[in-house]
């Protein structure tokens, strides 16, 4: 279908705030009065307070006040708290304290004096899984969303396979299967068992989660760091204590979250109860270290699966165990995650799965771009080509043949998807990348540097629904666009708002997106993660523009005569289809809404709507012509974002550095809504896929619970001279019959693939040796390429 | 453990090399002497070292540029890392020294980092770094040199009680190029050759150059004698820029009638101080500079090498590197 917005490209709103520095994040924020607050953290993995004295600090001059945990509404156990007497990681906020400067305030800090209880602490799940072992928290060891917290031990007799380099498989919290999966393991041509593990990695968002607050006339102004605005407005508001209708939330701009900063998290309320406690306005902001212990990391899995083959290729069966890292709190799902991906990108017919997480003392686990999906495609894509080298099929073919379709069934529930497009993602890529040539000349010598290629898949589920839409036309014509979406820097805000005005045919000049601040009056939105934005709010912006069509042709029908069907619409006008001159502009339309009230301007509204929509609706009401709905067009499935990468380096085997030849990456995302934005997720989401796959670093010494890596040079993101300069994208377009408009995201897979793509590709470089293990880095190919053994152990996590 | 929030100094910014000695002098303990400043600032941001008078020195004028002098050029110890990488004089003759210092960290902080401040720069041990109370911080243990420490990125050689390595790119650079360090004093000035001008854990654990308290590193002096060399200048880091070396080698080789007749190496990472590999130079002179040679060259200068628990791939990445620099010069 054409389209005369959607698939445009279009400058956004706020890109020129952005290149020139004008925009302002929260620390860039200011107000009368306004001092700073700094945050005293934990120099132990695990602990409590059994003595503190703040005296001497609370006497210097310029401090204004301690915070304590006990002053704060804390979420209940075993969820991160705000503030705490019982940290449980290094790097944990214990109090803060307000200076009228930050070097006051930590000098301050300085001066509090405070004896810990130590208590026992681990960085490895295995090892708090052994018999007596120690446990991340006094009260258990294993939790994760939707798991009750309980102490879990497995038996020494469970950990007799470590000594053959393999998972241990004790008692497993969470187990499912479906199909015959013996029987699957029994038709194989070829049953892998591998052990693996993929290393956890901090968020470290270019902005750390710095916050601004103030109180006025009874409400608090938070001005903080954050991918969304609606969604976690709820939760924040919790966090500082008050109903959602007493908090502004102004989160207008932010540098990065990764699915760190998606939902509401409790550390953005300290200087709201600070601001309280003092009051004068607080800025606390956090620093690069402090992101990296309160900014959230990806889990980590130690993994075992079993795969069988079919002499074509095909998956027989699979047989799935992870035990998850999940930091010290309630953590993540990713183990959940992984194991449904698996089942659905190779359409397995039969599998098992069994997963158990388990708290470390090290930073708390949150979702990250594609929380258990691209773990998984690391560990298991390199494995597909070692299957497909044993069955002499090409590493193309293994995937065609088992890539999924939008019949598949997955994971326990055998759940349908709205659409996948992954067969057609890899023949596009086949063909752009010249897979053929590529795959020849694979293994080409030049000196100490050899080619090697990889394929990569991922997915994540990439929609939702049921959330609100609110658009409206002010009498001077202009279309306002509500959003609650974030500004995760992906644009979705906007260009899920093209939707809005392709419905109403407006001139996008004639659009307003309004955005960023809770008095913009937004509706009830999703939060900006798990790739659902261009899904979900495509839909919401849908039913709103419309629901403000119909009132548009009914306003004419009410003056102009006639019934609404008598009416179309163009050039922002409402005209008669048998006689365009009997028409009306969009202004008119909206002036004659406000005279008419009711539910043409927002006095009245559909009883579905979510609160914070209707307290939107209700002080919008008498400004224009309202558009709003709920968004109950239904959805049947998984919405399915997948993508495939492919990818050629050459490895030099002297040094164990590669260079990345060439890089493709084909998102199956339906009908692309932004071609610029697409294109930057696709090949932003391989930079940091290769980040994830060969140069990012999670170290903690196992004997004293130190991090070595919270620096981000320590962490070591990838460098530009570590990517190639260019890199190559293409979309499926193939619309998914369940959206309005046929789209849906693809901001997570396509970081997974990029990143199975160079993980393949090193191994192919080295004919055929596999890691099991991410990161690949330097010393490991070194390592490899010499025939000596590796530092670490098969199961080591956390390691250097 | 980082705190990210500097404590308030009193910052000096002297026009001469006599007042900033002279400052220098008076503060003691007190005083601190700053170049370009990414290591002082790191530390002072992170709370484990500090000065309360720190000594700016990048407003003395007479400690920048390049210069030739005799047969060779003078470096002072402030010019940048990125003039020396651009600079004309020292890509002509002395490239082994351009390239190393092109390598340095990022363009931004070679843009700012000095010469001076690359070669003083303290270990980067993270063990150290992050504040623990280790041998090199005045304490009574080493935190990397244990069962499980996490001691990739540590030495080979020279363990002593310490296990941190030399860090700078340009270090070994200046070792192959036999380079002079002029260091000033009240007292007058002396020069130490760059090979000793680096110290190890044995002679001092606490620093790890000859700069002695009240001394300044003022430039460095480059004799004529490796002008022109065959020059080979390579570091193996994680990431291809804003990273430590897991190893870099430097080498300055003369052929002659086919055969190496001079030859001086040096690899730095791989022990607290730049090391020259004597038994390489010893090993390959006389030979003409190919595979077998290089072969021969890589298996000599891993002899000896004490790998710990996660740093054995240096044995192979510095063996490859040595062949490198002889094979591919």
């Amino acid at each position: 279908m054409a389209y005369s917005l959607i698939g445009k490209n279009f400058t956004p709103p706020d890109i020129r705030a952005k290149v020139t520095g004008q925009a302002k994040y929260s620390e860039d924020i200011r107000a009368e009065g306004m001092v700073f607050c700094r945050l005293l953290t934990s120099p132990i993995p695990h602990g409590r307070i059994v003595n503190i004295d703040t005296s001497a600090a609370e006497a210097m001059e310029g401090v204004l006040g301690i915070l304590r945990a006990s002053e704060v509404p804390n979420p209940p156990e075993p969820a991160t708290p705000m503030l705490t007497d019982a940290p449980k990681f290094i790097g944990q906020p214990i109090l803060a304290v307000a200076a009228v400067d930050e070097t006051t305030a930590h000098n301050a800090i300085e001066q509090i004096r405070i004896e810990f209880e130590d208590l026992p602490f681990t960085v490895d799940p295995l090892q708090s899984l052994y018999p007596g072992g120690p446990d991340a928290r006094p009260d258990g060891n294993m939790v994760a969303p939707g798991v009750e917290l309980r102490r879990v031990k497995w038996t020494a007799r469970d950990f007799a396979a470590v000594e053959a380099g393999q998972l241990p498989m004790g008692e497993a919290t969470l187990e499912w299967s479906y199909g015959d999966v013996d029987e699957g393991f029994a038709n194989a041509a070829v049953v892998l068992d591998e052990t693996f593990v993929t290393q956890g990695l901090s968020h470290h968002s270019l902005e750390p989660r710095t916050a601004m607050a103030y109180w006025e006339n009874g409400k608090c102004i938070l001005h903080g760091s954050s991918q969304s605005q609606s969604f976690p407005h709820p939760g924040i508001a919790e966090y500082v204590g008050i109903p959602p209708e007493d908090l502004v939330f102004v989160a207008e701009y932010c540098g990065g979250g990764f699915g760190s900063k998606g939902n509401a998290y409790p550390f953005m309320a300290i200087p709201a109860h600070m601001s309280r406690k003092i009051g004068r306005p607080v800025m606390m902001r956090v620093s690069r270290h402090e992101e990296h212990f309160i900014g959230s990391a990806r889990p980590g899995f130690q993994g075992r699966i079993r795969m069988g083959f079919a002499a074509d290729g095909r998956f027989t069966a699979a047989d799935l165990y992870l035990v998850q890292e999940n930091g010290p709190t309630t953590g993540w799902s990713d183990y959940r995650a992984a194991a449904d991906a698996i089942s659905l990108v190779y359409s397995v017919p039969a599998m098992r799965f069994r997963g158990i997480p388990i708290n470390t003392n090290t930073p708390p686990r949150g979702p990250q771009r594609g929380p258990g999906q691209n773990q998984i495609a690391m560990a298991v894509e390199p494995l597909l080509d070692k299957a497909a080298a044993e069955l002499g099929v090409d590493q193309f073919q293994i995937r065609r043949i088992n890539a999924t379709t939008s019949d598949t069934r997955y994971g326990a529930n055998q759940n349908t998807v709205t659409s996948a497009f992954l067969g057609e993602a890899l023949d596009i890529g086949h063909e752009q990348f010249d897979w053929e040539t590529r795959l020849a000349r694979s293994g080409q010598r030049n000196g100490s540097k050899v080619r090697g290629v990889g394929i990569g898949q991922a997915f994540h589920s990439a929609g939702s629904s049921g959330f609100d839409g609110l658009v409206r036309i002010t009498p001077d014509g202009i279309l306002h666009i509500h959003t609650g979406v974030g500004n995760l820097g992906t644009y979705s805000h906007t260009g899920t708002a093209l939707v809005a005005g392709e419905v109403l045919k407006y001139n996008w000049d004639n659009c307003v997106v309004e955005r960023g601040d809770s008095r913009k009056h937004l509706p009830w939105n999703f939060g900006q993660f798990g790739s659902n934005t261009t899904y979900t709010h495509s839909r919401t912006n849908y039913v709103a523009a419309m629901d403000a069509l119909v009132k548009l042709k009914e306003i004419a029908a009410t003056d102009l005569g006639g019934v609404p069907d008598d009416y179309d619409i163009g050039e922002e006008t409402v005209f008669a289809t048998a006689d365009p001159s009997r028409s009306m502009t969009y202004a008119q339309a909206a002036q004659r809404a406000v005279e008419l009230g009711g539910r043409f301007s927002g006095q009245e509204y559909p009883e579905d709507l979510n609160d914070m929509t209707k307290r939107s609706v209700e002080a919008l009401a008498g400004t224009g012509l309202i558009g709003v709905s709920k968004d109950n067009l239904g959805r049947s499935g998984t919405v399915a974002g997948l993508a495939a990468g492919f990818m050629e380096i050459e490895l030099d085997l002297e040094t164990g550095k590669w260079e990345i030849i060439d890089y493709l990456g084909v998102a199956d995302c339906g009908t692309v809504m932004h071609p610029q934005g697409l294109s930057t997720q696709v090949r932003g989401g391989a930079v940091m896929g290769i980040g994830m796959a060969a140069t990012e670093r999670h170290i903690y010494d196992p004997q004293n619970g130190l991090p070595a890596t919270s620096s981000l040079y320590q962490i070591k993101p990838p460098s530009y001279l570590d990517l190639p300069s260019e890199m190559q994208w293409a979309a499926v377009g193939e619309p998914d019959p369940e959206n309005p408009m046929g789209m849906k995201g693809v901001g997570e897979p396509v970081q997974g693939c990029a990143a199975a793509a160079l993980l393949c590709a090193i191994s192919n470089a080295l004919g055929g040796h596999y890691f099991n293990r991410t990161p690949i880095v330097p010393d490991m190919v070194v390592n490899a390429a010499a025939g000596r053994s590796q530092s670490h152990g098969p199961l080591q996590v956390n390691t250097a | 453990m980082s705190k990210d929030m500097m404590p308030h100094f009193e910052l000096y910014q002297p026009d001469s090399v006599e007042t900033a000695l002279d400052l220098l002098g008076r503060f003691g303990e007190d005083g601190w002497a700053m170049a370009g400043g990414h290591d002082t600032l790191d530390w002072f941001k992170d709370r484990a070292k500090y000065a309360a008078n720190v000594v700016d020195l990048g407003g003395i004028e007479s400690l920048r540029g390049i210069r030739a002098v005799g047969d060779g050029i003078e470096i002072g110890a402030m010019t940048t890392l990125t003039e020396i990488a651009n600079s004309d004089a020292v890509q002509s003759r002395f490239s082994v020294l351009s390239s190393a210092a092109g390598r340095v960290a990022s363009p931004q902080i070679r843009n700012v980092g000095t010469l001076g401040g690359n070669l003083n720069q303290d270990a980067r041990c993270w063990y150290y770094r992050y504040g623990v109370d280790c041998y090199r911080a005045g304490g009574n243990t080493c935190y990397a040199d244990t069962p499980e420490g996490q001691n990739r990125e540590h030495c080979l050689w020279g363990a002593d009680r310490c296990v941190a390595v030399s860090p700078s790119d340009v270090a070994p650079a200046m070792v192959v190029l036999d380079a002079r360090m002029v260091i000033r004093s009240a007292d007058g000035e002396r020069e130490v050759a760059a090979e000793d001008y680096f110290i190890g854990p044995e002679i001092d654990i606490e620093r790890m150059t000859a700069v002695e308290p009240g001394e300044l590193l003022t430039a460095v002096r480059i004799p004529g004698d490796w002008a022109n060399a065959r020059f080979y200048f390579e570091k193996v880091a994680d990431r291809n820029t804003w990273d430590f070396p897991l190893v870099n080698i430097a080498s300055a080789m003369v052929v002659e009638n086919g055969a190496i007749s001079r030859i001086r190496m040096a690899a730095g990472a791989v022990q607290c101080t730049p090391r020259r590999l004597s038994v390489v130079e010893e090993v390959v002179t006389g030979s003409p500079p190919d595979e077998e040679t290089a072969a021969l060259a890589g298996q000599a200068a891993v002899r000896g090498a004490t790998p710990l628990n996660f740093n054995h791939f240096k044995i192979p990445l510095l063996e490859n590197l040595v062949k490198r620099a002889i094979r591919d010069a």
